[in-house]
């Protein structure tokens, strides 16, 4: 999770201490591209595809993701970012951020929209998110990529594509960036 | 996989990441000076969000379900209220819509008593309207509920303030070509803006010099003498004219006042024809104005009088997008009072989510 939104989330101001380096940027890079195979495997293809992240740590994976997918397939993939804090379950606890900009590029009527967020953890942002985009348009289908898989799932959510699967225990925290995927803890300031 | 090696401690203490002013744990809107130049700013942030709700094939979001909104209004209303109304329904709070005029109040039930009655109906928000002045802020000491003040006599009208300043910081973001989330409050610094007309009536004045100060604009009130408040003690205005030509062609912003002739200002006046020759918005007026300078009016017009019809009408003029505005910006206002945790406070979900703030998913 972005740094500011942590901060702005009660308890308010706890620090993000990092413990150990689960992937490094460059594996960080081979997930995405694995993921990019995975999607256009699966789905023979990218017709009508969409890539969505989630704000604010799914976003620069999504744009990366896409980047790669067109790179790879030599056609135009658009990219969106969504903003779920009005379809939170637990509306309140996080902030409303400036940044966290809601932008879908197009009707997802029938498209295929491949979420992406950066860790998955009770499921409930996803949730949040699938009623989000149903707002936007039926959707063809809706696919899940995520960089981190922690467990601890509260809903029935599964991801269908995965950069690593990595147990935690409930207190820890995950943050995942192009830059790496780091395993911490936060601590109150 | 490469060996441990942390990334930098995370930055702490900057200006940037410092928690939000919590205008709203006071739970009640009931004056600009409540929100201060931060408080203004985090309003229209989130605004901007419901901005985009409202571009979306279908405007709803589901923040506030199952919570409750009134709307109670003493006194007449055509935008406020449907703006409050459509505002709730937006975020699929219930909303129930409760007119003075048509309640027990008429068989001398006392203002208190039918706020008592509603509130124990179960209400999260009260949305007040009154004729005399502090009525929310009295509502607010009677309820548990939030208040919000939508116009109290002469006193104040935050929400039309909060989206005049939005409107504007709107306009600003498109001359220069900036998105709208890119423009903040330093943007305000210096703009001009007058206030034309019946500034002593005229809660919407009260509220806009407030907040227009409040965010670093140079207010001038021009009007009548009679129409200025016997004492300025407290305004923070930079002038009062009486001389609307001498300022029009050095403001950025021109905005109207409706005249209150419901509350008398019509006795202030020699006649009402006198005070649109010599403060009406009229085309010949309208010319002097800058290039660029916007023209407002918070409705309801009295066209030909305080504005012609054919200046009403002009591009410049924002008196649509104002209303339009409006619904994102009491959006932000009550999703900021009332998007708490539901069912309990916000530690207790903390401690469910097993480390709260964890983020993810």
């Amino acid at each position: 999770m972005a740094e500011r939104e942590r901060r702005l989330t009660p308890p308010r101001g706890g620090v993000f201490v990092p413990r150990v380096q689960v992937l490094a940027p460059e594996d960080v890079q081979r997930a995405l591209t694995r993921i990019a195979h995975e999607i256009v495997e699966r789905n023979r293809g990218l017709e009508d595809a969409v890539v969505i992240g989630l704000q604010t740590g799914g976003v620069p994976l999504a744009f990366r993701l896409a980047q790669i997918l067109e790179e790879m397939e030599a056609t135009a993939v658009p990219v969106g970012m969504l903003d779920v804090a009005f379809y939170r379950d637990d509306i309140g606890i996080r902030p409303v951020l400036a940044e966290a900009i809601t932008a879908i590029p197009c009707d997802l009527a029938g498209q295929l929209v491949i979420l992406v967020d950066d860790v998955l953890f009770t499921g409930r942002t996803v949730r949040a998110a699938l009623n989000a985009l149903a707002d936007y348009g039926r959707a063809r289908a809706v696919q899940l990529a995520v960089m981190v898989d922690r467990g601890h799932r509260e809903l029935p959510v599964r991801p269908d594509y995965v950069g690593k699967n990595m147990p935690t225990r409930l207190d820890e925290q995950v943050d995942v960036s192009l830059d790496g995927v780091v395993l911490g803890d936060v601590v109150a300031r | 996989m490469t060996p441990p090696s942390p990334p930098p401690a995370s930055p702490t203490g900057s200006d940037d990441l410092k928690p939000p002013p919590a205008w709203h744990a006071g739970r009640h809107l009931l004056s600009v000076t409540d929100l201060g130049a931060e408080g203004i700013e985090e309003v229209l942030r989130v605004s901007d969000a419901f901005v985009e709700v409202a571009s979306r094939p279908i405007p709803k979001v589901p923040a506030l379900r199952g919570r409750t909104v009134v709307t109670l209004f003493a006194e007449e209303s055509t935008r406020t209220r449907l703006s409050f109304e459509t505002a709730a329904k937006r975020l699929s709070a219930d909303v129930l819509s409760f007119s003075l005029a048509s309640s027990s109040v008429k068989k001398g039930e006392s203002l208190r008593d039918t706020v008592e009655t509603v509130a124990a109906m179960g209400v999260d928000a009260f949305v007040v309207r009154h004729s005399s002045a502090g009525a929310a802020a009295q509502v607010a000491r009677w309820v548990d509920a939030a208040v919000i003040n939508a116009g109290d006599g002469w006193h104040e009208h935050p929400t039309q303030a909060l989206l005049d300043c939005y409107t504007i910081r709107q306009v600003l973001a498109e001359r220069a070509g900036r998105a709208v989330s890119d423009v903040g409050v330093k943007d305000f610094v210096g703009l001009r803006v007058a206030i034309v007309g019946d500034i002593a009536h005229s809660r919407v004045a009260r509220s806009g010099v407030l907040a227009l100060s409040a965010l670093g604009a140079e207010v001038t009130l021009v009007a009548p003498g009679s129409l200025v408040p016997p004492s300025l003690e407290g305004w923070p205005v930079t002038g009062v004219s009486h001389d609307l030509d001498a300022v029009l062609p050095h403001v950025d912003v021109c905005y109207l006042l409706r005249l209150q002739t419901e509350r008398g200002a019509g006795s202030f006046l020699p006649s009402i024809r006198e005070y649109t020759a010599d403060y009406g918005l009229t085309a010949r007026r309208a010319g002097l104005l800058a290039e660029g300078a916007l023209v407002m009016h918070p409705g309801p017009m009295n066209r030909g009088v305080e504005i012609a019809d054919e200046v009403a009408d002009l591009p410049r003029s924002l008196v649509l997008r104002q209303v339009a505005n409006g619904v994102a910006v009491r959006m932000a206002v009550l999703f900021l009072l009332l998007g708490q945790v539901v069912g309990g406070d916000a530690a207790g979900v903390v401690a469910d989510l097993g480390h709260g703030p964890a983020g993810d998913g």
